[in-house]
């Protein structure tokens, strides 16, 4: 496959597996923080935790949009589509979240609430357009990639005066969250979890640029480098945070400059800030409330805004107590250290968040990588 | 005297709730299109049912519903997949299929044209096949209640004298060997699909192995352990439901797996995993280790196993995983696929 392929290349990899391994202190512990769930599963879908030596890390962070949407947003969302006149859009990831008691839009779509999946925000334009009778919500979830669909869906529906269709808004940001981790106890003043690096968005950062994390390689001292999605951007990007370690350096490097430059795309930059404002505060599943890491629509824009049609109320469900999603997203523990892990969260039934989604930490862990843990009798 | 005082106006007719109640217009509808499309001596006989010689020996079973969406999608139809899919299944225990049984449940509404198009593809995938289809139901329902067309069929065939090909066969150190390139039926599907159309050149593969299986039985005899085609949940399913029953593991090379560039592409952009991916015209075969080479020659012989590769073997595992060394050059599972895929995929 073009333009996949050469950034799959086995050759190149234990090329680059090898530079990792000569240039990194046995000393040393080496322990990198990938923010994306794209990035925790390419890791997963590649094996490359087999490519990298045994003092090389990568902790799994909260990356993946789905996985850290709390429990109370989707029965929200449940109690909206439970209404007659209302057809809810959603993307098919979301439809086995959990909320509360053991609450998800599949079942509820189950019992006849009318829940579409769609592949594109076009999509719910069109089934607003067919069904002018019906009020249409398109849920709108995602990092600051997915935001920039849905404010040119916002103008989309604008153009065409569609006066059934609204957005319940769930976009989240991603500086607020890498700083609620790097501010945590856990990992500022207890000590007890190092983080020595962060492979940073790729998707993310073609929009935000690379200058947001300038921040953090400051303030925290970290070094962060942009990476694609591709295993070959992961391994490459691992060999230089390795070396900005070993130089004692800090500072955002790109190894993704074929799609991300320091300022992103002002294009949508642009219209993301005409129609999105922050909120005081967002909660996300694993981490509680993180303040101005959500957006919400501006008041012009309040026609469009499903919270305000609906008169919708701010639900909370509290996790449970015994996941311990909130800690492996902040690298603090392991999928394998939560009682819950493979025994009642599975991806079938999900607990918490990190097992929603393909993409988050225990998940990936327990379709790809589970094997690990037991010794194989090999027989040739 | 005539039978039917007017034809069966296929070109602009459609079903009605009369086609299904049993009178004159149902008994029209059967002979005039079924039996056309059908056409053999069981059938004409008109019975209930149809009574046929059996010899000695071990005889299979199985019975299948399809409630495909779309009806026609690229490489085939409902009617079809609705023979393949069970002949393949009776093909399965090395067996060679003689009869099948169809039922239609369909909505009112629905075109004669479209019908007599599924009747006759039916029709011609059985002869391909060598089966008959030697009794049939018809059952008409209110719009609504069903979509479109769903069909069923059920077939029996005979088992080669000494044959015993089951799930739990596999034993460690045998090979695993599958037809061909994977993925093909599921992503021809997904390309219709509605709310997905995308623009591919892939084609179901939908198609009867049974004649494939009679040339492997022939090259590999005993050797065979059980055969599985590998429908929804692709050959991840099937291998981790044989590991599950064989009480062991597999390993696998990525490399090893044919998969064509326009289906990878495909996953890769829809985000799904080939090896989740349904098969409508490939099986999966383990065989012991000195048979392999023969078995996959006879395979690669073949047109319906040209692609055909032997892609790992079983291996002693009491967690019965199936992992696979990646083409990048790490390690993972092969896990099921959690979650629905896609609905109405057969």
């Amino acid at each position: 496959m073009k333009y996949a392929d050469e950034f799959r290349d086995k050759e190149i990899a234990l090329g680059l597996a090898k530079a990792i391994r000569a240039e990194a202190d046995p000393q040393k512990l080496y322990r990198f923080m990938e923010f994306c769930g794209g990035h925790t599963h390419a890791i997963s879908r590649y094996g490359l935790e087999d490519m990298l030596p045994k003092n090389v890390r990568m902790i799994h962070g909260p990356g993946c949009p789905v996985c850290v949407l709390p429990g109370g947003r989707i029965d929200m969302a449940i109690r909206l589509a439970e209404r007659p006149d209302v057809i809810l859009c959603v993307y098919g990831d979301l439809m086995r979240v959990p909320g509360s008691q053991g609450a998800s839009l599949l079942k509820a779509k189950a019992r006849g609430a009318d829940i579409r999946m769609v592949y594109s925000t076009i999509d719910a334009i069109r089934i607003a357009e067919d069904n002018p009778g019906r009020e249409v919500v398109f849920f709108a979830i995602g990092f600051e990639t997915t935001t920039p669909p849905t404010a040119v869906m916002i103008r989309l529906a604008e153009k065409k005066q569609l006066e059934n269709f609204t957005v319940f808004c769930n976009h989240v940001l991603t500086p607020p969250a890498m700083q609620n981790i790097l501010e945590s106890p856990d990992i500022r003043n207890i000590g007890r979890v190092e983080i020595d690096g962060f492979v940073g968005p790729a998707h993310v950062s073609t929009i935000i640029g690379t200058a947001p994390y300038e921040f953090f390689a400051e303030e925290f001292g970290k070094p962060v480098v942009i990476a694609g999605f591709e295993p070959l951007d992961m391994m490459q990007a691992i060999l230089m945070l390795v070396r900005q370690v070993n130089e004692d350096r800090h500072e955002v490097e790109n190894q993704y400059s074929r799609a991300v430059n320091r300022d992103g795309n002002l294009r949508a930059k642009e219209e993301v800030s005409d129609i999105f404002e922050l909120r005081d505060q967002f909660e996300w599943r694993g981490l509680g409330q993180v303040p101005y890491s959500g957006l919400k629509l501006k008041r012009a824009y309040a026609i469009y805004d499903a919270e305000v049609r609906f008169d919708m109320h701010e639900l909370r469900v509290d996790d449970n107590p015994a996941c311990e999603c909130g800690a492996i997203l902040r690298g603090v523990k392991k999928p394998v250290d939560c009682k819950l892990f493979g025994t009642v969260c599975t991806p079938e039934t999900p607990m918490g968040s990190c097992m929603v989604s393909s993409e988050g930490a225990c998940a990936a862990y327990w379709t790809y990588g589970r094997f690990r843990d037991h010794q194989q009798r090999r027989v040739s | 005297m005539k039978a039917y005082q007017r034809k069966l106006d296929i070109r602009n007719g459609c079903v009605d709730l009369s086609h299904g109640s049993g009178g004159r217009a149902m008994a029209q509808l059967i002979s005039g299109l079924f039996h056309e499309a059908f056409g053999n001596e069981w059938l004409a006989r008109g019975n209930d049912q149809s009574a046929f010689d059996v010899g000695a020996g071990r005889m299979v079973m199985t019975t299948d519903g399809y409630v495909v969406s779309p009806l026609f999608f690229p490489g085939g139809n409902i009617g079809s997949l609705a023979v393949h899919g069970t002949v393949n299944d009776i093909a399965m225990a090395g067996a060679r299929p003689l009869y099948l049984s169809a039922s239609f449940i369909i909505e009112e509404g629905f075109r004669f044209t479209d019908l007599k198009m599924i009747a006759e593809s039916m029709g011609e995938a059985a002869r391909t096949a060598g089966v008959h289809i030697v009794t049939g139901d018809t059952k008409v329902v209110e719009r609504g209640k069903a979509d479109g067309l769903f069909i069923s069929t059920a077939g029996v065939g005979v088992v080669p004298h000494g044959l015993d090909l089951s799930a739990e066969n596999a034993r460690v150190g045998d090979r695993v060997l599958i037809s061909g390139t994977l993925g093909d039926h599921g992503v021809a599907i997904m390309s219709k699909r509605q709310n997905l159309a995308f623009e591919t050149e892939i084609v179901s593969d939908s198609a009867a192995l049974n004649d494939l299986v009679a040339k492997m039985v022939e090259a590999g005899g005993r050797g065979i352990r059980l055969m599985r085609d590998p429908t929804r949940g692709g050959l991840a399913a099937t291998l981790n439901e044989i590991a599950r029953q064989s009480d062991l593991g597999f390993h696998l090379r990525e490399e090893a797996i044919p998969v064509k560039p326009g289906v990878a592409a495909a996953c890769e952009l829809l985000g799904l995993d080939p090896l989740h991916v349904a098969n409508e015209g490939k099986l999966v075969a383990i065989v012991a280790p000195e048979n392999a080479a023969a078995v996959l020659a006879a395979m690669r012989a073949h047109p319906l196993g040209r692609d055909a590769a032997d892609i790992g073997e079983a291996v002693a595992d009491d967690h019965h995983f199936v992992q696979m060394a990646t083409s990048f050059g790490g390690g993972r599972i092969v896990d099921w696929l959690s979650g629905e895929q896609l609905p109405r995929i057969c």
